[in-house]
C-alpha cells in the first residue's frame, strides 16, 4: 500500500502571476505530497474536473487578481455539482483581511497571504487530511 | 460492489476514487480489478514515450482531441517521476491539456512514477487495465520523460509512439536505441523549426540500423521487438499549431489494423498477460519471502556480508534454505 496525500493547486482568473502558486506547488512536493498544477488561467469548471478526476485530497487556490469574490463561490458550486463539495479547499495570494470572514462563510477552510511559511502550509494539509 | 457499478455506469467520480485505490494497491483495488478483469481487453493502449521537452504533453492533449472526433470516450494517463529525496511528485501534464478539460468524453489521470524506473509507474498497468475494464475504447498513456532504459510502457501497449525534439542530430542513433526498437511510429515533433530534416534523417539511418543491421554483417544484433510487416513511420507534428496530427491518428489507426490482421493483437495480449503474471508472482514471492525470511534473520546475514564472513549471494542462499524444507 502507497497513500500519497494529493494537492490540487489551481491559479483561477486572469492574472498571470503563477510564482506563488509554483513556491507552493514545490514545498509540498518537497514535503512528499503528490501536486497536480494546472497552470494559469484556470475557469471554475477546469478546476472541479481536475480535482474530480485526480481524486485530490485538497484543493488549493491561488488568486492575485482581486476576483477571489467571484471566483471562489462559482468554484465552490461547480464543485458541489461534482459531488465533491466536501473536498476542504484554501486560498492563498492577496486576499484582503475584510474578505476573509466572507470565503470562510463560503466554506473556504483557510486563506493564506504573502509570506506564509510552507512549513505551516504544510501542517496545515496534514491536519485537514488526517482529520 | 458499489463504486464499481457507479464507475461502470458513467459515475466519473466513482471512477476517480477506484483509480486512486488500484493506484494505491489497497485491498479495495485489488478485489475491483478481480470484479472488472473479465471487461478488459478491448481498449487500444496508445502509449506515447520520449525525451523530456519533446513535447509529449502537448502532443497528447491535441492528439487525443483528434482521436475524440471518432471514439466516444478516451482516457489519458501522464506519469511524471516521484522526486526520489521526498517522495512527493509535481504532476504538470494538465498544463498542456487545457483544450480538453471542457470535454467530459476525456478523463485524464496524473499519475507520480513512485519509485518505479521503467518510465511509468508500477500501478499504471492496473490503472489502465481498470480504464478498460470501465470501457474507454482507446487509451493514451504518457511516460515520464524517457530514456533509453526506459522501454517498459512496451509491455502494456499495443501501439509506441516515439516523441522526438529537433535538434538530436546524430546522438540520436546511439542515444535513443532502447526506446527505438520499441517504437511503431516515432514522431519528431516542434518540425517547424529549421533542424527538424535533419533530425529525421538522422532517425531514418537509425531505423535503417535497427531493421537490416545496416552494412555492419548478419543481423546477429537483431532486437526482439522489431516484427516484419509493420514498417516504423517517421512522421512530422508541430503540436501546438495542430500540424501533422491527422496524419499521426492515421498511423494509429494503420498499425492498429496490421496488430488485428496480422495476429500480432493476439501475441501483444499474451506477452502482456505473461509480463503482469511474471510480475504478480515476483511482487506475491517478494511478500511471501518478507514474512518468510523476517528482518532479523536478514539483518543478521547483512551483518555478515558487512564482516566479509559470507559474500551477499551465499548468505542469500542460506536466509532462502529453510524455506525449501517447508
Amino acid at each position: 500500500m502507497d497513500r500519497k496525500i494529493r494537492v490540487l493547486i489551481a491559479k483561477p482568473g486572469l492574472d498571470g502571476h503563477d510564482r506563488g502558486a509554483k513556491v507552493v506547488a514545490r514545498a509540498l512536493r518537497d514535503a512528499g505530497m503528490e501536486v497536480i498544477y494546472t497552470g494559469l488561467r484556470q475557469t471554475p469548471v477546469m478546476v472541479a474536473e481536475a480535482a474530480l478526476q485526480e481524486d485530490v485530497d485538497v484543493v488549493g487556490l491561488s488568486i492575485l487578481s482581486g476576483a477571489h469574490m467571484a471566483l471562489v463561490p462559482r468554484i465552490l458550486e461547480e464543485l458541489q455539482k461534482r459531488n465533491i463539495g466536501a473536498l476542504p479547499v484554501f486560498v492563498g495570494g492577496i486576499i484582503p483581511a475584510d474578505d476573509v470572514p466572507a470565503l470562510k462563510a463560503l466554506g473556504v477552510v483557510e486563506v493564506f497571504g504573502p509570506g506564509t511559511n510552507t512549513q505551516s502550509l504544510v501542517g496545515f494539509i496534514h491536519q485537514v487530511v488526517e482529520a | 460492489m458499489k463504486l464499481t457499478d457507479a464507475a461502470l455506469a458513467g459515475d466519473r467520480r466513482a471512477l476517480a476514487r477506484l483509480l486512486t485505490w488500484v493506484e494505491n494497491g489497497t485491498p479495495e483495488g485489488r478485489e475491483a480489478l478481480a470484479t472488472l478483469f473479465p471487461r478488459t481487453g478491448r481498449a487500444h493502449v496508445i502509449g506515447i514515450t520520449g525525451s523530456p521537452g519533446a513535447g509529449k504533453s502537448t502532443l497528447v492533449g491535441k492528439l487525443a482531441k483528434e482521436i475524440r472526433q471518432h471514439e466516444p470516450r478516451l482516457a489519458i494517463v501522464a506519469v511524471d517521476p516521484t522526486s526520489p529525496f521526498s517522495g512527493g511528485a509535481l504532476l504538470g501534464d494538465r498544463l498542456r491539456m487545457q483544450d480538453l478539460v471542457a470535454d467530459t468524453g476525456v478523463f485524464m489521470r496524473s499519475m507520480a512514477s513512485r519509485g518505479h524506473p521503467g518510465g511509468i509507474a508500477h500501478a499504471t498497468r492496473d490503472v489502465v487495465l481498470l480504464l478498460d475494464a470501465i470501457g474507454f475504447p482507446v487509451i493514451l498513456v504518457e511516460t515520464v520523460g524517457a530514456g533509453q532504459a526506459q522501454v517498459e510502457v512496451a509491455r502494456i501497449a499495443h501501439t509506441v509512439v516515439l516523441v522526438e525534439a529537433p535538434g538530436m542530430g546524430d546522438e540520436v542513433q546511439a542515444l535513443k536505441a532502447g526506446l527505438m526498437e520499441i517504437a511503431d511510429i516515432i514522431v519528431v515533433n516542434k518540425a517547424d523549426r529549421p533542424e527538424a530534416r535533419q533530425t529525421v534523417r538522422a532517425l531514418q539511418a537509425a531505423i535503417l540500423g535497427i531493421t537490416t543491421a545496416g552494412h555492419h554483417g548478419p543481423a546477429v544484433e537483431q532486437p526482439l521487438e522489431v516484427v516484419a510487416g509493420w514498417e516504423t513511420p517517421i512522421l512530422q507534428t508541430a503540436a501546438v499549431d495542430n500540424q501533422g496530427l491527422t496524419a499521426l491518428v492515421e498511423a494509429i489507426a494503420a498499425h492498429r489494423r496490421y496488430l488485428e490482421s496480422s495476429g500480432r493483437w493476439e501475441l501483444l495480449s499474451r506477452l502482456h498477460a505473461r509480463a503482469e503474471v511474471e510480475t504478480w508472482l515476483q511482487r506475491h514471492l517478494m511478500l511471501l519471502l518478507e514474512e518468510k525470511v523476517g528482518e532479523q534473520r536478514l539483518a543478521a546475514a547483512v551483518e555478515a556480508v558487512l564482516r566479509r564472513e559470507k559474500d551477499p549471494a551465499t548468505a542469500a542462499q542460506e536466509l532462502l534454505a529453510p524455506l525449501w524444507s517447508q
